[in-house]
């Protein structure tokens, strides 16, 4: 081993400042702490994912390779417009994956970091995919895959098996303002529990959109909406085909002129339409420095990480205040989580319903019944009773697989109860 | 990352409770079970003059609400609403649109509606009860000033008379200025 003349191991000497962190405790750090190589070993073998290749996930990316993790995985597609906001990206690697492009830049930049690019939905992963993951850092812009990774790491969690736990840093950035969060998932607040904090995007009147436009926006949107129902129905809007852009931006623009609206422009179509939100680049950068901080404390143990919430705002000056969501004990997602029941395959639905009623936590009277996949048994609308009826006399084995998990909702209850079926043999 | 764990075990201990295995299935969705208990809410609001029908009665996502007024300018006819859920429900609202073309001034000839919950108003705290009371009361009391259908709007605010007529005339399936509408009163 090559020993350098200040004694600091050539690997390491980039790590110096990190290791001020890694080699002893300090002022806040748990007292059953070991400093030292297990922890940097332990930081280096940390498998991570993260999600979002945008503006966001790229700063999360590099700052996570500049922490000293070793193995990143991350997901996500490439867009033309977001070129502008993201760094790493260089024209000539428009069309390719922003996920191939990202991970290729900093694993140049950094020696000895690896990263996995995986170019694809996140929704095709399966758990088995996730449960290779110490943790997983979110930079996304889109609340529906937020809600997926979450309800997904929350179903994980198994007592059986401790590693199944896997916390969720998640960042997100609005213009000027942002926030993190960390979630141990089932264990604190999830995104689900928060949901009300997302603004729901500001949307114009249709009527204003229809008869009084005042803005551009307005007659980008009226073509968006009203417009193409009329003239191209039946097709699908692909915001990413030129073809539909343009038509949108032409439609856009005619009903500007004659409400004498100027500054309807292409690539406001295309924003207005994609509901892009304008990034702020240091904005982005703030945010991932929080969630890589997090990042790090959680993998290495060396401080106490994020309970649970910080929010910054930096449109007026700077804010930023940390507080702790609670855990919402109505979650859909982390309230309530599914409990294994073991039943007998040949029991009809029926015998299964009435066999709820007896159970402690239920004591159901009126309970409606579902798999992801099927409506097993609705008590309303009286439709949907009488298409769900026949049910009640099929056994369970011909409804639902061995382990598949449904869900219980009784209008006397909040919340809804899940199951995991487990078929007896 | 074991503090996390232990932390876990100490947490499950205190409740007691069951454990949850881990699956590989497909999971109920949070929107399905938002939906779920949406409609078993109706019970009380959809009474005689709504009923929802399921395409396809495994998903609940995608429905069809009638409306038969029976009071009102629109007594009589039979309306049908498109309802299409999204995963990202309830932060997103339902899409509703009427799926004939009728003669109401906040709804457009496409069946676009103009219900402010349905857009600039929703929060994922109102449900699908707030969205159908709403379309209910858009037949009791059109609105002329939030105006979808710019034509009829007009004729509501300037001569409301006139307007009935031309409501009766388009729910019998005939022309209003030139427009031709569905008829949605029962032979
Ligand atoms: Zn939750």
């Amino acid at each position: 081993m090559v020993i350098m003349a200040n004694g600091v191991e050539p690997s390491r000497k980039r790590w110096t400042y990190l290791d001020n962190f890694l080699n002893k405790p300090g002022p806040t750090t748990d007292p059953n702490w070991v400093p030292g190589e297990v922890t940097i070993n332990g930081l280096e073998t940390s498998k991570v994912l993260v999600i979002g290749a945008g503006g966001l996930g790229c700063e999360i990316l590099k700052n996570l390779a500049l922490s000293g993790f070793k193995d990143i995985h991350e997901a996500d597609t490439i867009d033309v417009s977001n070129l502008n906001r993201q760094f790493l990206f260089r024209e000539a690697d428009v069309g390719k994956s922003k996920a191939e492009c990202a991970a290729a830049f900093v694993e140049k930049r950094v020696k000895g970091v690896k990263i996995t690019p995986y170019n694809g939905k996140i929704q095709d992963k399966d758990e088995d995919y996730y449960l290779q993951f110490q943790m997983i850092v979110c930079g996304l812009d889109s609340i529906e895959a937020r809600r997926w990774i979450n309800a997904t790491l929350v179903g994980m969690v198994d007592m059986e098996n401790p590693e199944s736990l896997k916390p969720l840093i998640d960042g997100g950035t609005e213009g000027f303002k942002g926030q993190a969060r960390v979630i141990l998932p089932s264990m604190s607040s999830c995104i689900e529990c928060q949901l009300d904090l997302h603004a729901p995007r500001a949307a114009v009147p249709l009527c204003t959109l229809a008869t009084i436009p005042r803005q551009p926006a307005h007659c980008i949107e009226w073509a968006h909406i009203i417009a193409w129902e009329e003239h191209r129905k039946g097709e699908v809007l692909d915001t990413d085909d030129p073809e539909h852009i343009t038509w949108l931006y032409q439609k856009a623009s005619a009903r500007a002129q004659e409400f004498n609206i100027p500054g309807v422009t292409y690539s406001m179509t295309q924003g207005v339409v994609k509901n892009i939100i304008p990034a702020i680049a240091s904005t982005n950068a703030i945010i991932a420095a929080s969630c890589c901080n997090e990042a790090f404390k959680i993998a290495t143990g060396c401080n106490p990480w994020l309970n649970n919430y910080i929010q910054y705002s930096g449109d007026e000056g700077i804010f930023t205040y940390t507080f702790e969501m609670e855990q919402k004990e109505d979650c859909p997602v982390c309230g309530n989580l599914a409990r294994n029941l073991t039943v007998d395959p040949n029991m009809t639905l029926q015998d299964f319903i009435d066999s709820l009623g007896d159970r402690a936590e239920a004591q159901l009277k009126k309970p409606t019944l579902r798999s992801e996949e099927k409506s097993l048994y609705s008590q309303f609308p009286a439709s949907l009773r009488e298409q769900t009826a026949p049910n009640l006399s099929k056994k369970l084995s011909e409804l639902v697989v061995n382990g598949e998990e449904i869900a219980v909702s009784d209008p006397a209850f909040a919340i809804s109860f899940k199951y995991k079926l487990i078929f007896s043999s | 990352m074991l503090k996390i764990w232990s932390m876990k075990q100490q947490q499950q201990r205190d409740a007691n409770a069951e454990g949850a295995a881990g699956t590989k299935k497909k999971k109920v969705t949070a929107a399905q079970l938002r939906v779920q208990k949406d409609l078993a809410e109706l019970e009380g609001t959809l009474g005689k003059t709504m009923r929802t029908s399921f395409p396809d009665p495994n998903d609940i996502l995608n429905f069809t609400l009638t409306i038969e007024p029976d009071e009102g300018m629109y007594k009589g006819g039979t309306f049908h609403f498109n309802f299409a859920i999204n995963q990202n429900f309830p932060h997103d609202p339902p899409k509703v649109k009427c799926t004939q073309k009728i003669y109401h001034p906040n709804i457009d000839l496409e069946g676009n509606v103009c219900l402010n919950i349905l857009r600039e108003d929703w929060k994922p705290v109102l449900n699908l009860n707030a969205v159908i009371v709403g379309l209910q009361f858009l037949f009791l009391e059109p609105n002329a000033s939030d105006p979808l259908n710019k034509e009829a709007a007009e004729d509501l605010r300037s001569n409301r008379e006139g307007f009935k007529r031309n409501v009766r005339t388009s729910m019998g399936g005939g022309s209003v200025k030139g427009e031709h509408y569905e008829r949605v009163i029962g032979r």
